[in-house]
């Protein structure tokens, strides 16, 4: 048997005819190495998007045949099988059984395997065979299978599959050619690997199968594929795009389903062991253990015999961590100094440009600001996504979680929750994009929800501006003033994961999440591959949240320069006239009780913009002129706010205010990027007005109670 | 036959070969999936540093789960030598 293109996108399709590209998928297991080929066949030419309506990426390449046509590669989510746990084994699954109608079934399938671990990886290739497309095997890391003693013969592979099969180390860009060869091929064989479904479930099989056909209409071999699949898919995840199972398959399988229960059958089981007798038959064949494999631990054993020790895994843990956290604060912000340089720049360009006026104010206060609030997040949202790329790729990623797992289980979510949480610190926003590489959607959404609460960087200033208001002189110890910062960060932490706890027990309740991972071996990184990540993850940042932020930033621009005030005004009134001014009065009622006023409240308005905002808030309110040194600055604004009082002459900003304002801004949800970036990765409104209304809610409430009980106790 | 051990109970470093999966469950497919079946023999090769969850070499690699799923699943433990 074999299989053409179909005429129409066969290579030499007749002028006249319809011309579409051969569509290619590329499948395989997590960690062996596929992105490294996807990279190695498409080059730069690779567009990233979204599957419509989940949160799954979608990677397409256009890479080239031997001959120079251009063929159209999807690079699918790894898996395992494709049984789908997660949303985005689900979204392999559904590729290949030509379930999503935004996506066109594949022509072609290219299978990668780790030639390393040969049995597992073949689990997902013997499903695939089943499907009846034509496809390639890719057995990577021959040359770490060659160290390792095993002698893969890849001729008799071939012969036994009946498929192409490639060896090829993707890393050293080795049989590569061999592969585009391959691909290339007008025709390919199908696979004539046969083997027998277990005789306890073969009725049912055919069962679901005429009715897949006859009721889903399906083709035989999809029918029979998929037949199978609905027997290892319990719990099936369905998600956006995928067409659902018609009522009359779906009451086979239900009544099956009963049938074995009664009986005592295993049918998954079942399954699963004949398809793994059947790879045992071949690797049996196929692979030979030459030399003495067992010979001592591995060099990965050794290592992690180092980096998941008792105390030296956290010695190491500590210190990578350590070492990305102080990275994200100290070297972005050389980059963000010349994000904010030439922002300066090209807004002195065009002030000479434009005469003053609105129109003036509008595209440099309003847009070119708007612009700068999306940029400036860039250097942070590199540098962790560097960090993440190389922690991933080498392997150590999965150390971290197996590490944190016991601790993140105390509120529900598991170790792959720890990295997202981290970063937080530095900025809730890649912290919230790195939440990606949690599989469970319900643990992955609880991540984000929480993730704000850690104190990010931009709340700094504000918890410094505070601290130094409270005690102005030296000669409080330095001590005091650091502990009362970290009291504000481990509130923080202690915010996020009390909310983790409680959204688990109660909104998001689920299945405790599983803990079932590969701990793959440790490689070299491929700085590449890491690097064409990071830039895919900042482009992505500014192509779906960008533009958000930066509507909303025009939006808080014209809140708070509108409606104007006749031109004599200083800037104190101005702010003071504006919606944002007015917007301080109508909150007042609200923030009273915490014994905040209007003032604050235009402060705490402004921020939403960033939260570091307010410091410059304060400043035109108590009109602090401008020095240009930064230092002064900072004290004149801390000897404003100190002087500053409420009409009845007693001071404004007490130390419990103070104190409970720092409180305000480690709860509070007042970051429009964050909501922007929560948006879409959430797709949709819902969830980021939650956690707007929970996180501001709950922080309420807290100073509420401080401020209270504080002045009841007479501070 | 020695008796039959859960895989949570298996020392580091003692080897065993597994006995019995439970039927149900959508962890036991996935382990299943990835090669750990009855009959596939397995070595537990480190607990994390808090104490859950564990490693285990599987079919040449290495595999982590939590206690409470291993704690289901029986294992004949090797002989000791």
């Amino acid at each position: 048997m074999s299989s053409k293109l179909p005429s129409h996108i066969a290579p030499a399709a007749t002028p006249g005819t319809p011309s579409r590209q051969p569509v290619y998928a590329l499948v395989g297991n997590p960690n062996c190495g596929k992105s490294t080929l996807f990279n190695a066949l498409t080059g730069l030419k690779q567009k990233v998007g979204n599957y419509p309506g989940v949160t799954v990426e979608r990677k397409v390449g256009t890479a080239y045949t031997q001959h120079g046509h251009p063929l159209t590669l999807i690079d699918l989510p790894g898996t395992y099988s494709l049984a789908a746990r997660s949303p985005d084994e689900a979204v392999t699954r559904d590729v290949l059984l030509g379930r999503r109608a935004d996506t066109a079934m594949p022509d072609r399938i290219v299978c990668i395997v780790d030639a390393t671990n040969l049995e597992r990886n073949l689990y997902l290739v013997h499903q695939i065979l089943d499907l009846g497309r034509p496809v390639i095997l890719v057995l990577n890391m021959m040359d770490l299978a060659r160290a390792a003693g095993l002698d893969i013969r890849v001729a008799r592979l071939e012969k036994e599959l009946g498929i192409p099969v490639i060896a090829c180390e993707a890393s050293k860009g080795t049989g590569i050619i061999d592969l585009k060869l391959a691909m290339s091929r007008p025709e390919l064989p199908l696979s004539r690997h046969a083997w027998t479904v277990p005789a306890a479930i073969a009725t049912a099989v055919s069962e679901l199968q005429a009715s897949l056909q006859d009721n889903d209409k399906k083709p035989p071999l999809i029918a029979r594929a998929e037949a199978l699949l609905l027997l290892t898919d319990q719990d099936s995840v369905r998600v956006a795009g995928s067409t659902p199972l018609s009522a009359r398959t779906e009451e086979i399988l239900r009544g099956w389903e009963k049938r074995w229960e009664t009986e005592g059958t295993d049918w998954a089981g079942v399954l699963v062991n004949a398809r793994y007798d059947a790879i045992g038959e071949l690797t049996a064949e196929v692979v030979h253990t030459a030399g003495d494999l067992a010979a001592g631990p591995s060099a990965s054993d050794r290592i992690d015999s180092v980096a998941t020790h008792p105390v030296w895994g956290w010695v190491v843990l500590g210190s990578i961590m350590a070492v990305m956290f102080l990275s994200i604060f100290t070297f972005a912000g050389v980059p963000m100094g010349w994000i904010e340089g030439l922002m300066a720049t090209v807004s002195g360009w065009v002030s000479a440009l434009l005469p003053e006026g609105e129109l003036h104010d509008l595209i440099i206060d309003g847009g070119l600001a708007g612009i700068e609030g999306v940029i400036i997040f860039l250097p942070q949202i590199l540098i962790l996504f560097l960090f993440i790329g190389l922690l991933e790729s080498t392997g150590y990623m999965a150390r971290a979680a197996f590490i944190m797992d016991r601790l993140m289980s105390k509120v529900g979510l598991n170790g792959r929750s720890f990295i997202p949480l981290l970063s937080s610190y530095a900025c809730a926003i890649p912290g919230i994009m790195a939440a990606r590489t949690i599989e469970q959607p319900k643990d992955r959404l609880v991540t984000i929800l929480v993730a704000p609460f850690m104190s990010c960087s931009a709340r700094l200033p504000v918890y410094l501006l505070l601290i130094a208001a409270i005690m102005p002189t030296d000669e409080v110890p330095i001590g005091t003033k650091v502990g009362l910062m970290l009291l504000m960060y481990a509130l923080g932490t202690f915010g996020a994961f009390g909310f983790a706890w409680l959204f688990k027990k109660t909104l998001l309740r689920g299945a405790p999440p599983l803990m079932i991972m590969e701990l793959p071996p440790y490689r070299l990184p491929r700085l590449r591959d890491v690097f064409m990540q990071m830039v895919e993850r900042g482009g992505l940042f500014i192509k779906r949240a960008g533009t958000v932020i930066f509507a909303l930033s025009v939006v808080l621009w014209f809140l708070a320069s509108y409606p104007k005030v006749p031109d004599d005004q200083n800037d104190t009134d101005a702010l003071a006239h504006s919606y944002a001014g007015r917007a301080g009065h109508v909150i007042e009622p609200a923030i009273a009780p915490l014994g905040f006023d209007w003032r604050i409240g235009i402060g705490l308005v402004q921020s939403l913009a960033a939260r570091e905002v307010f410091n410059s808030a304060m400043s035109v309110i108590f009109a602090v002129e401008e020095t240009g040194d930064e230092d002064a600055d900072t004290g004149h604004l801390r000897d404003a706010i100190r002087a500053a009082e409420r009409p009845d002459g007693t001071p404004l900003f007490t130390p419990l205010i103070c104190l409970n304002l720092m409180i305000f801004y480690v709860f509070s949800m007042q970051c429009i990027s964050t909501l922007a970036v929560v948006k879409r990765e959430t797709n949709g409104w819902k969830w980021p007005l939650f956690q707007l209304g929970y996180m501001t809610g709950f922080a309420w409430l807290v100073c509420l109670g401080v401020y209270q009980v504080g002045t009841a106790l007479g501070f | 036959m020695s008796a039959l051990l859960k895989l949570s109970e298996l020392a580091v470093n003692q080897s065993g070969t597994v006995r019995e999966m439970p039927k149900a469950g959508v962890a036991f497919i996935r382990l299943r999936e990835m090669g750990l079946m009855a009959g596939t023999p397995v070595r537990l090769v480190r607990v994390a540093p808090l104490g859950d969850p564990i490693e285990i070499k599987v079919r040449g690699y290495s595999l982590t789960l939590r206690k409470s799923e291993a704690a289901e699943i029986l294992v004949e433990p090797a002989a000791a030598n």
